[in-house]
């Protein structure tokens, strides 16, 4: 009953009719060889089946749908009135309301201030989030490439730095291309690298504050995530493969595009 | 919970979000408004109280709270911009059920149970029909039965279709944690449904 681990969320996806007709195929396809992932398929769609049995979900009762139908009639204005009742009844919670909304606006400035050093765990659900979804949606690259001077340019315009994007194919981290995504409420290029069948994302953005340029390892939600800073600008690579090997990724990466070695 | 509310995006909208049916006060809603909700918000009704009968699991308690929401949903219609209606009733809903939860939470544990036996009197119970309406009532225990947020979200997914991507922002949570708790969900109902079938298949003969 074990079921391939890469495959058990596209299973779902794909149950759900949220994979991209790319991926539904190579999931069918990964199904009819593999016994596991068959069964638990079947398991999926069995309890489907049952959730989507007749009586399962309620309905309104027909009291309770009058009730509101008699509520909202007469919270409706008269054709003729409404204007002029709208006019009278705007006084009366103006003046509090807006006092409350102002009182609500600087609670959220305050947060907005106060924020940003706290969001790190919420970014890197982001980061592993946008990870996930590339996976899932087939949407790893926009630009599919093993030339580095193909990606380089093609981020040119979209985006206002310039990231490195060295050639790591050599040191068996090949390059497969580019793409926008959005980190944080901002447009960030995810340079996308492979490690065997393992995708690796890195996401980079200009670096804030001061940041380490010896690399920060974490694991969320069985991913590892590596953070560093080089040349003013923050990366954060995103992968399944193990946190030593992402290091291994990271060091080769600083060392390939520093510019020493750029030609 | 914690965070997404260090989000200050979603801090704010959390913020408009409570205020928003206080704004809209008493003021009666122009003719040519209840209308179009009317036309677009109604034939809701039915997956709103699905939606808060299973998160409150208390049938009087699904009905105050659809009604409220319905209301507040009215009221404030004119901050609706045409995106998904049953997704944006549903953050109402939710809402209206916090609210509920707030107001009732000495209550509610004890209730349930209560009313599901009242439930269970006045639906008819002819014996043809009775097989199949224990395998629906088993099936609804069953996802009652599922603690948070795994109920919520399995039944917004496959009872009410709503995407991941609804769902996430419905749940103010990223998108990878709705799938992984949508699995969960899964799992644990599959698990039960499994045991069940398996003791079914040992009274009938």
């Amino acid at each position: 009953m074990n079921t391939c681990s890469d495959q058990s969320l596209l299973l779902h996806g794909l149950i759900d009719g949220e994979l991209d007709a790319a991926n539904n195929l190579a999931v069918e396809a990964h199904v009819k060889t593999c016994a596991a992932c068959a069964d638990e398929l079947q398991r999926l769609e069995t309890v489907r089946a049952s959730l989507s049995a007749d009586g399962v979900s309620h309905t309104m009762p027909a009291a309770v749908r009058n009730r509101v139908d008699a509520a909202l009639q007469a919270a409706t204005a008269p054709v003729r009135d409404n204007a002029r009742l709208r006019r009278s009844s705007h006084r009366p919670w103006r003046s509090p309301i807006a006092s409350g909304a102002l009182v609500a606006l600087a609670a959220s400035l305050v947060l907005f201030v106060a924020t940003p050093q706290l969001t790190t765990a919420s970014l890197q659900d982001q980061l592993v989030a946008n990870h996930v979804r590339s996976l899932l949606a087939n949407h790893v690259t926009d630009i599919a490439t093993s030339n580095r001077h193909v990606v380089k340019p093609w981020f040119n315009g979209r985006i206002e730095f310039a990231p490195p994007v060295p050639e790591l194919a050599a040191q068996a981290f090949p390059l497969v291309g580019g793409r926008l995504d959005y980190v944080d409420g901002q447009v960030v290029p995810a340079i996308v690298y492979h490690r065997r069948l393992h995708t690796i994302n890195l996401f980079v953005r200009p670096a804030r504050g001061i940041l380490s340029s010896a690399g920060f390892v974490t694991r969320r939600e069985g991913f590892s995530l590596v953070r560093w800073a080089q040349d003013g600008l923050e990366f954060w690579a995103v992968s399944d493969i193990e946190p030593d090997e992402l290091r291994q990724f990271q060091r080769l990466f600083a060392q390939d595009s520093s510019p020493s070695t750029i030609p | 919970m914690t965070r997404s509310f260090l989000r200050p995006h979603l801090a704010f909208s959390r913020v408009w979000r409570s205020q928003a049916p206080k704004n809209v006060g008493t003021s009666a809603v122009p003719h040519h408004q209840a209308e179009r909700f009317r036309e677009v918000m109604l034939p809701h009704m039915d997956a709103a109280y699905n939606f808060a009968r299973y998160l409150a699991r208390d049938p009087s308690g699904a009905e105050d709270i659809v009604q409220d929401a319905f209301l507040r949903a009215f009221r404030s219609f004119d901050s609706y911009r045409g995106e998904s209606a049953k997704a944006w009733l549903f953050a109402i809903v939710r809402n209206c059920f916090y609210n509920w939860i707030s107001a009732n939470r000495d209550r509610v544990s004890t209730s349930s149970q209560a009313s599901d036996e009242a439930q269970a009197i006045d639906e008819d119970t002819p014996e043809v029909i009775l097989m199949r309406r224990n395998a629906v009532d088993s099936v609804r225990a069953m996802i009652e039965n599922l603690p948070e947020p795994f109920r919520e979200t399995i039944v917004l997914r496959e009872l009410e279709e709503l995407s991941y991507k609804e769902i996430a922002s419905l749940t103010a949570v990223p998108i990878g944690t709705v799938m992984s708790r949508l699995a969960r969900a899964r799992q644990m109902l599959a698990t039960l449904l499994i045991s069940e079938d398996a003791q079914g298949r040992m009274i009938r003969p």
